[in-house]
């Protein structure tokens, strides 16, 4: 289990550089040059001058890659263009309210999906699985930004049971932040319900069909015993990996999803620093999503171990 | 729901779209570049089947051309994952686990951490928004799933018998990848194809919806949606139609495509998604 720990964390930290050398490779690529760009049309040659100066640009290329890097292992990701602050302020800021988004929208989409799932694969072929699997066809096919926008339009128009947008902030208290978060939540977490209560489905029926299923039921156990005990656990191999895979679409969904919303996460962040033409932003943050992403599939491949440890050998 | 039914209704629904994406490059009821304030936010009926917006645009006809936009965006980004994807996954399996291979693999799994949404943030950061960034960048997330799909499926393949007698018989790994391998996973490639054509098209409504898609005045159903949003209190119709024309488009695609997976290969039918 170690030796396979210790490879993984090698392509993890390989990821990670190459993934960095990809970005920095794309914002160098910037046709002219990134201060006149960050600019615009109407700045002044000593503003650009100024500028270039205050980005390191007289330097070479590997030079200023190697500081970015360095600068971010050291948590300093550099000063914002347009806000003049520190970027790992504004990003530290919008965590707070991106992560919990996305951890309620995930912890949502799991408590639904797997008893969803369970339920169709034990009456497989009934009225409840085809109606599960017609309402999860459908949930896949709706774009969670306009489900997000449909349910403002019923408990934030019609019902006025929550607000359409905004933020009140966790200084207000910890009850009218997680309120303000239910509706995104929500718009994010059922499509992904979707999709997760069909692999849990199909996970379970394809477990419920092999050979130690039939001998714990020739032993005596009921065919609810032998779910519970024997195929559930088996089942849940493939339900990690596309928990693990759904990641990386929570995290875009919740970048746009905050838009629907106007709550202050990465996903504003960002938008308003490619308008900006705030490209240092832009830069870090990318990587920290990417980040993120590469990370929680580093975890996927360590709790697969985990839980199987025929897969420790590869 | 069984596969010929599936099929059929999912196909119904796919050339409903198809027709009038095809049908507004010649036609459409009404120009959707020319704004009429006079006849702005209309309900449906009369000369506008289905109202117009706040500008005075056709529903309709912007529901016709936003079509057309979204099927060329996907059906480009499924040619770039194609194209790339499946020669790179016909080489990884061919020379299995050699550097190559591991090369491939690697170069995907780096892809792979990059969500589309992300390599369109990258793209338009650098290039600024336009509706090639999000052909661009679905594509480019197209890239490893045709990879991973072929490589896959090809390994299988290589195992085989008849791919020994080939060998024997002096055909070269490439030959033998193109001429055995590639017709072996055709349907596999057209189901995946139609998976992807269906996440193209909601990708490309989310990336057009939050501004890094399609650019003004060209009609999308993203867009339409991001219009519709601050309306949606006065007219929640303008928001609502063109979110039903992405989950009716998306819904067709995907029944046809399990509808396809069953009619081409009934090996495939107990593949999970």
């Amino acid at each position: 289990m170690l030796r396979f720990a210790l490879s993984r964390l090698l392509s993890l930290g390989l990821s990670l550089l190459a993934a960095s050398v990809v970005i920095f490779a794309a914002i160098e690529v910037i046709p002219g040059d990134p201060a006149a760009y960050m600019l615009g049309m109407n700045a002044t040659p000593e503003a650009v001058a100024a500028l270039r100066d205050e980005l390191g640009l007289g330097g070479a290329a590997l030079t200023r890659y190697l500081d970015w890097v360095s600068g971010m292992l050291r948590g300093d990701f550099g000063l914002s263009y347009t806000y003049r602050v520190p970027v790992a302020d504004l990003v530290a800021q919008r965590l707070w309210v991106s992560v919990p988004l996305a951890g309620y929208a995930l912890a949502l989409s799991t408590l639904i999906a797997l008893p969803v799932g369970l339920w169709a694969a034990a009456r497989r072929g009934g009225p409840v699985d085809i109606g599960v699997m017609g309402a999860t066809q459908l949930g896949i096919a709706v774009p969670n930004f306009w489900f997000a926008m449909l349910l403002v339009l019923v408990f934030a128009v019609k019902l006025r049971w929550f607000s359409a947008g905004g933020f009140p902030g966790w200084e207000a208290g910890v009850w009218p932040g997680f309120k303000a978060l239910t509706l995104p939540a929500v718009a994010l977490a059922l499509p992904q319900a979707a999709i997760l209560a069909r692999v849990m489905r199909s996970a379970l029926i394809e477990t419920l069909g092999q050979d130690y299923i039939r001998s714990a039921r020739a032993k005596g156990l009921s065919r609810g015993q032998a779910i519970r005990r024997h195929a559930l656990r088996n089942a849940l191999i493939p339900v990690l990996t596309i928990l693990g895979l759904q990641f990386s679409f929570l995290l875009a969904g919740a970048i746009i999803i905050e838009n629907v919303f106007f709550l202050p996460g990465l996903g504003r962040l960002i938008f308003q620093a490619i308008t900006q033409r705030d490209l240092i932003v832009v830069e870090s943050v990318v990587m920290l999503l990417v980040f993120a992403v590469i990370l929680v599939t580093f975890l996927v491949d360590l709790a697969y171990a985990a839980v199987d440890p025929r897969l420790r050998r590869r | 729901m069984s596969g010929r039914v599936q099929l059929i209704l999912g196909g119904a629904l796919s050339a409903v779209f198809l027709l009038a994406a095809a049908l507004s490059l010649v036609w459409v009821p009404h120009d959707v570049a020319a704004l009429n304030i006079a006849d702005r936010l209309r309900p449906p009926g009369g000369a506008y089947l289905l109202g117009t917006d706040q500008f005075g645009r056709d529903m309709l006809s912007m529901l016709m051309v936003g079509a057309r936009s979204s099927i060329a965006v996907a059906l480009v980004a499924v040619g770039i994952g194609m194209g790339v994807g499946v020669p790179l996954g016909l080489l990884a399996a061919a020379n299995r686990s050699g550097w190559l291979d591991e090369v491939v693999m690697r170069m995907n799994d780096l892809i792979f951490a990059f969500p589309a949404l992300v390599i369109a943030i990258l793209i338009t950061a650098v290039l600024g928004p336009s509706a090639l960034n999000a052909i661009l960048a679905i594509g480019i997330f197209n890239i490893p799933v045709f990879a991973r799909v072929t490589r896959g499926a090809a390994l299988s393949l290589w195992t085989l018998d008849y791919i020994l007698a080939a060998r024997v018989a002096g055909k070269g790994r490439a030959r033998i990848s193109v001429e055995h391998i590639l017709p072996n996973i055709a349907s596999l490639l057209i189901v995946q194809g139609s998976i992807q054509f269906s996440l193209g098209i909601l990708a490309e409504a989310g990336l057009s919806y939050v501004g890094l898609g399609a650019q003004p005045p060209t009609p999308s159903w993203g867009r339409m949606l991001a219009e519709a949003q601050t309306m949606i209190y006065t007219h929640p119709l303008l928001a609502v139609l063109p979110g039903l024309a992405i989950v009716l488009m998306v819904l067709g695609l995907n029944l046809m495509g399990d509808g396809l997976r069953d009619a081409l290969d009934p090996r495939l039918r107990r593949v999970a998604r």
